[in-house]
């Protein structure tokens, strides 16, 4: 089956959102591809838009392949996606409140409460534990995929989703490279994202007699998404800090300034859960600090996204997103889920078993395209491999079928062609409002036929745009 | 402004400073090296390692006293803390850690130094030549300056960035003018055989000052007056005076914004008074006057630089860190 391509019908018309683009793309020579795109690596090169790999050899600092061709989707599309992510982000944040409080959902019987109990990211101790506002999720990274015309939501990621410096990057660079383009098209932006975040973040201060002050923490410096953490630090004006930048006194957390000691009330932290805080989490942790578990159980300080979200966003419970939207807003679901068949029920693990060879099958904790079997793309042997593991482990797999993931026309060296792509908005909540820019990150899978978008595994990405109608 | 930060910017713009001063270093030993009498010695090459505070180091990886071994080793060598590479990698480090706090254009200056040197080799330094090779390492440093100075906001983080400098600055001009001492000791006024004049002038070039000598004190090259221009002189802006000169101002400007009256600025201002109402005869009267003048330069500027750390630089939990130097060993930068 040929997949659904966002640019050309089956019929061989060109939707008309891609008018002007595909004019472009047929009178652009390969050459100013391939120049623009040189010109695209030096200037993420000299931004410093860089992952960071060490320990593999060679350089460090890689850059994530960018193709020059933008996405295109249209404004009434993407108007239902917006409304659709925020209910669905709404709904899980109810869920995490409902977990970390009275677990109405499981009493009443529409989630099965051992899938919490089971995920190693479900964090007891905060049983009881509010955060400001109630918000758990305060950054959301919503993973879709278009099949056959319509976006299915692929999975979430409520812990900390990155990548919002390449929507942002990629921007900057698609409007150096190709001004013109932007003449023609009414493109609306996205720049606002680092504003969307500190305000969303200053909204979830638990202070409101002084303004507060809020930090980005990262790991540091030798991150892989090091570059990402001061990037949004810079364009939200705010400090970039270390767990050695801060302390705890009388549940308490300050900064530690030229100026002397300063509180800090919100912190966006880049570091996971058990690295928080070596006395709450794991003791051998550097990375965090000391007593900064016990300043937010004391309601002193933000943390966003809190901890032990990772109960919402596993594989398992993702089946059971469209009826938490069911249950805490009363609402029909407004975005798909991709049909899921799970390991922990008799009948749909038998169903997997059988259908190995089309189905993809996950672990349910697993992550970066890791530890996955493609159906149609694997041999019997592995099939066989995989069925054991699954046995031996039934309520660690989920299955889903192979969809036919959306092409866009992508430079591949010789050339414009289809490759799959997949999108990742992101999705703020503050105490006041929900915030969503028009974009987020596509990411494309460079090698023909290739599903896997991660860029672990040789994806790219895409400017993405999200035309005014 | 975080500590952190801080103390970043105050080592990023003290490791280009050494990047350039190292280089000023070789440049006078290879200039040295070229004298018709030195006749395959190598006692200027020893200079520049004790100099640079890394003889000890040297004589344990590599071994003999030799020139290309020590030219290597001093600009390219990833196991000398204080070579060009590391002095550039570290500069840059610091500054990919800043990278939000620091404007572009220093950014780019500092990480496109990075890329020259790395993919810098032995055989590239020879194929362009030493002294094109020292010329870029200059010019680098020159066009981070310039960037900084051209680009960066007046606040807190350039007043560290700036004392990061010239705390370097003054630590290697002492440094590269007591090189001399251990040559060979003046003996008389007047520079006397060609070796030693040549040495005296070589000196002088190294810190940009040839010129500047002439026109200040004729053509006569006197160790009393290379000593005056490189410690006591303000309009020499390599000398220690001048250096302190832009420590107090920077450190003021610090005290100022803070309202705080730090040790730092009370021994950095102790240290300028000598140097503003010193007189050359009072160090240049004994044999080895001056080599004890300028050890004494070299260990209360760092102090200085300890005490600007703990003023600034850390919490009250750790107030209580000692300030003790290995003997004759180079600051380098410990991170925590």
């Amino acid at each position: 089956m040929t997949p659904y391509d966002e640019m050309t019908a089956s019929d061989g018309s060109v939707r008309e959102a891609y008018r002007e683009l595909e004019y472009w793309l047929t009178n652009t020579t390969v050459e100013t591809f391939q120049n623009k795109r040189k010109e695209a690596d030096l200037l993420f090169r000299r931004l410093g838009i860089t992952f960071a790999v060490y320990g593999e050899g060679g350089d460090p600092e890689r850059l994530i392949p960018y193709d020059v061709v933008p996405r295109v989707i249209t404004g009434a599309e993407w108007g239902a996606m917006e409304k659709g992510m925020e209910q669905r982000v709404k709904a899980i944040n109810a869920f995490l409140n409902d977990v970390y409080g009275d677990q109405q959902i499981f009493r009443a019987g529409h989630i099965p409460r051992d899938i919490i109990e089971a995920n190693d990211a479900f964090v007891p101790s905060m049983m009881g534990v509010t955060p400001p506002a109630g918000i758990y999720a305060h950054i959301a990274g919503v993973d879709m995929v278009k099949a056959d015309g319509e976006f299915y939501v692929l999975e979430d990621n409520v812990r900390t989703p990155s990548g919002v410096s390449y929507m942002m990057g990629n921007r900057e660079a698609e409007m150096r490279l190709f001004p013109g383009l932007f003449r023609q098209h009414r493109v609306r932006p996205v720049d606002h994202y680092a504003d969307f975040l500190r305000d969303t973040l200053r909204s979830v201060s638990p202070y409101k007699d002084h303004d507060p002050k809020v930090v980005v923490m990262t790991p540091g410096r030798f991150n892989s998404a090091y570059f990402e953490h001061a990037f949004l630090a810079d364009r939200m004006g705010i400090e970039l800090v270390e767990g050695a930048d801060l302390f705890v006194r009388d549940e308490i957390v300050y900064m530690r300034t030229t100026r002397g000691p300063q509180r800090v009330d919100v912190m966006y932290r880049r570091l996971d859960d058990e690295f928080l805080d070596p006395q709450a989490f794991r003791k051998d942790s550097l990375l965090g600090v000391p007593g900064l578990v016990a300043a937010y159980r004391a309601g002193n300080i933000a943390i966003a996204n809190a901890i032990g979200n990772g109960v919402a966003d596993d594989k398992a419970i993702y089946v059971y997103v469209p009826e938490m939207i069911r249950f805490y807003l009363g609402e029909e679901p407004i975005l798909n889920n991709v049909p899921t068949y799970m390991g922990r029920r008799d009948d749909e693990l038998k169903y997997i078993l059988e259908h190995l060879d089309e189905l993809v099958v996950k672990e349910v904790h697993g992550s970066g395209g890791y530890g996955m079997l493609v159906g149609p793309a694997s041999t019997k042997a592995e099939q066989e491999a995989y069925a054991e593991r699954i046995k031996a482990d039934p309520t660690g797999f989920i299955a889903q079928p192979t969809l036919a993931l959306s092409t866009c026309p992508t430079f591949v060296g010789s050339g414009v062609a289809p490759r799959h792509v997949d999108l990742r908005p992101f999705v703020l909540s503050g105490a006041d409002r929900v915030r969503i820019v028009p974009g987020g990150l596509t990411r494309v899978a460079l090698k023909e036929g290739s599903l896997v978008v991660n860029s672990s595994q040789g994806g790219g990405t895409k400017d993405t745009w999200v035309l005014e109608d | 402004m975080l500590s952190r930060t801080a103390d970043d910017l105050f080592w990023m713009s003290r490791y280009v400073e050494r990047a350039e001063n190292v280089a000023r270093l070789l440049e006078v030993a290879d200039r040295m090296a070229l004298m018709p009498q030195d006749a395959g010695g190598t006692d200027e090459w020893t200079a520049v390692l004790i100099a640079g505070g890394v003889a000890p180091l040297y004589t344990e990886l590599v071994g003999k006293v030799e020139a290309d071994p020590t030219l290597r080793f001093m600009a390219l060598s990833p196991e000398n803390p204080s070579s060009i590479y590391n002095c550039f990698s570290v500069a840059r480090e610091n500054a990919r850690a800043q990278r939000h706090t620091i404007t572009r254009e220093l950014w780019e200056a500092i990480n496109d130094t990075w890329h020259g040197i790395r993919d810098m080799t032995p055989e590239k330094v020879e194929g362009m030549g030493h002294t094109a090779f020292f010329e870029w390492v200059k010019s680098r440093s020159h066009l981070v300056r310039g960037a900084l100075a051209g680009t960066m906001i007046r606040d807190d983080a350039y007043s560290f960035t700036r004392l990061g400098t010239f705390i370097e600055r003054a630590d290697s001009t002492s440094r590269i003018l007591d090189v001399k001492y251990h040559l060979i000791l003046p003996t008389e006024e007047v520079v006397g055989g060609a070796p030693d004049y040549y040495q005296w002038a070589a000196l002088l070039q190294s810190v940009s000052a040839q010129g500047s000598y002439r026109r200040m004190f004729g053509d006569q090259i006197r160790y009393t007056n290379v000593a005056e221009l490189l410690v006591l002189r303000p309009e020499m802006p390599r000398s220690v005076r001048s250096c302190y000169d832009n420590i107090m101002e920077n450190l003021q400007n610090l005290t100022d914004s803070y309202e705080s009256q730090p040790r730092c600025l009370r021994m950095a201002g102790k240290l300028r008074a000598r140097l503003v109402y010193g007189e050359v005869a009072e160090f240049t009267g004994q044999e080895s006057g001056l080599h004890e003048f300028l050890t004494e330069v070299v260990g209360t500027n760092l102090q200085i630089a300890a005490q600007i750390g703990k003023d600034f630089l850390l919490t009250p939990e750790n107030e209580d860190t000692p300030l003790a130097f290995p003997e004759n060993a180079r600051q380098e930068q410990t991170m925590g």
